[in-house]
């Protein structure tokens, strides 16, 4: 049997993959939107990955505050912790020496301890055990956790220069090497 | 929307487990149809497990290959459960590749092999759906719909659903004697075109689609060539099957290699 005698209801699978295929065509056509080149995926601020991270200031450690959105066009690592707790005591090391690395390259850690789930006098010396040099941000009223939609802790924020979230880790403890990575992966977009 | 289980201590996402379950439930689908073509079931299902394994280790490393200093200064982290330092397309090309190897090495017919695959795929995609409406992931445009489903602060098409509800129909399409295109390899193809389907009509009411210039829909046109390639076979199948010019090694039957 040759393709150009083929049965009735053959012909019919064909004719109804082209008639497919030529919707498709048409629908891609039809369903693009020129204006969203370069646009990024939502100008709106929730946090999750691909959304604006959502604002705050609040006020460090040492009593100077700090504004997410006055970091613009750096690298922020938004780390929510708490002094009792256990995996957030394990990554702390990690993050303190991705800190301590790529500072200079315009990287940002904010530990922002939860404050209002945590004891503030506990803080110190928790900052001095593990010897942190990056900012810690004091949530004392929870606003900034139920901002973020805190799931559990530690949860980790990576912000690329835009302030767009790349990389929402809930749970941990994240390793140094996973943290590099991920910071590799933001210094690596095109500014 | 549920992303996240807490069991004590340990935080699990909700949409791994949801895959998990696809897996766990897709698996003996296959195992029912591969013994339906005639195949080796117990070795078919070895295959995808090894095929799976492959994926995953294929998917770390090809991870590490974009940071090697990185993970060359502590090789020991390739070893870290971290679900995001994986790779998706080094680990399904690894997968895939671990898969055509094992089903040649050990004999058993490729299209029939992949007519197995059918149900098991169709109903995985099915929890594809329920994983993103858990996690919230493949989130919907902004839209006015009397439907639309408050998401990631705005109004959004409950693109989640409309997925679910498509892979359902699909399912439904392969596993129920549906008429079909008549051959072996078909329902695997007709499976992968018809998802391939679904999503260049899905795309275009989702809210994180990545933009080619023209503002064409990235996923979109991957889908449209993926079932323009499908096409293609399912007619040179479909004619090789009605001229009875298929190899021996692609029709069915026991085949057994040890």
């Amino acid at each position: 049997m040759t393709e150009s005698n083929l049965p009735p209801r053959k012909r019919r699978w064909e004719i109804l993959m082209l008639v497919s295929l030529a919707a498709g065509v048409l629908w891609t056509v039809v369903s693009r939107v020129p204006s969203a080149v370069d646009a990024p995926l939502s100008t709106s601020p929730s946090p999750r990955e691909g959304f604006l991270a959502p604002d705050f200031t609040l006020d460090t450690l040492d009593g100077t505050k700090v504004t997410l959105s006055e970091l613009r066009g750096k690298i922020v690592l938004i780390n929510l912790w708490a002094t009792w707790c256990p995996p957030c005591r394990a990554e702390m090391p990690a993050l303190e020496n991705a800190y301590k690395q790529y500072k200079d390259s315009g990287v940002v850690v904010l530990g922002l301890n939860v404050t209002n789930q945590d004891s503030e006098k506990d803080i110190p010396p928790f900052v001095d055990e593990f010897g942190l040099t990056f900012p810690i941000l004091l949530d004392r009223d929870g606003s900034v956790s139920a901002l973020y939609q805190l799931k559990g802790l530690p949860t980790t924020y990576f912000v690329n220069r835009e302030g767009i979230i790349r990389t929402v880790v809930v749970g941990g403890p994240m390793n140094e090497t996973f943290i590099r990575s991920k910071i590799e992966a933001l210094l690596q977009e095109l500014p | 929307m549920f992303p996240y289980l807490r069991l004590g201590p340990f935080i699990l996402p909700m949409a791994s487990l949801v895959f998990l379950a696809g897996l766990w439930l897709g698996l003996p689908l296959i195992e029912r149809e591969a013994a339906r073509l005639k195949i080796n079931a117990s070795m078919l299902s070895n295959i995808i497990f090894y095929s799976l394994l492959a994926g995953l280790v294929g998917a770390r490393l090809g991870y590490a290959l974009e940071f090697p200093n990185i993970y060359l200064a502590k090789p020991l982290s390739l070893l870290a459960l971290t679900p995001t330092t994986l790779s998706p397309s080094m680990g399904f090309s690894v997968s895939l590749i671990t898969f055509v190897i094992f089903i040649q090495r050990k004999g058993l017919p490729l299209r029939p092999t992949l007519d197995a695959l059918a149900p098991g795929l169709a109903l995985f995609m099915v929890f594809v759906g329920f994983a993103h409406i858990l996690s919230g992931d493949a989130y919907g445009a902004p839209t006015n719909v009397p439907w639309a489903i408050r998401l990631w602060n705005e109004y959004r098409h409950p693109s989640q659903f409309y997925e679910t509800f498509l892979a359902l129909t699909i399912l439904l399409v392969i596993h129920e004697r549906f008429p079909k295109p008549e051959g072996a390899g078909l329902n695997f193809l007709l499976t992968i075109a018809l998802s391939s389907a679904s999503r260049v009509f899905l795309e275009s009411f989702r809210g994180d689609s990545i933009f080619w210039p023209g503002g064409f829909r990235e996923a979109q046109v991957i889908a449209l060539v993926i079932m323009a390639i499908s096409f293609y076979w399912i007619r040179k199948w479909m004619n090789a099957h009605s001229t009875g010019n298929i190899k021996p090694h692609e029709r069915g039957g026991i085949h057994v290699k040890r």
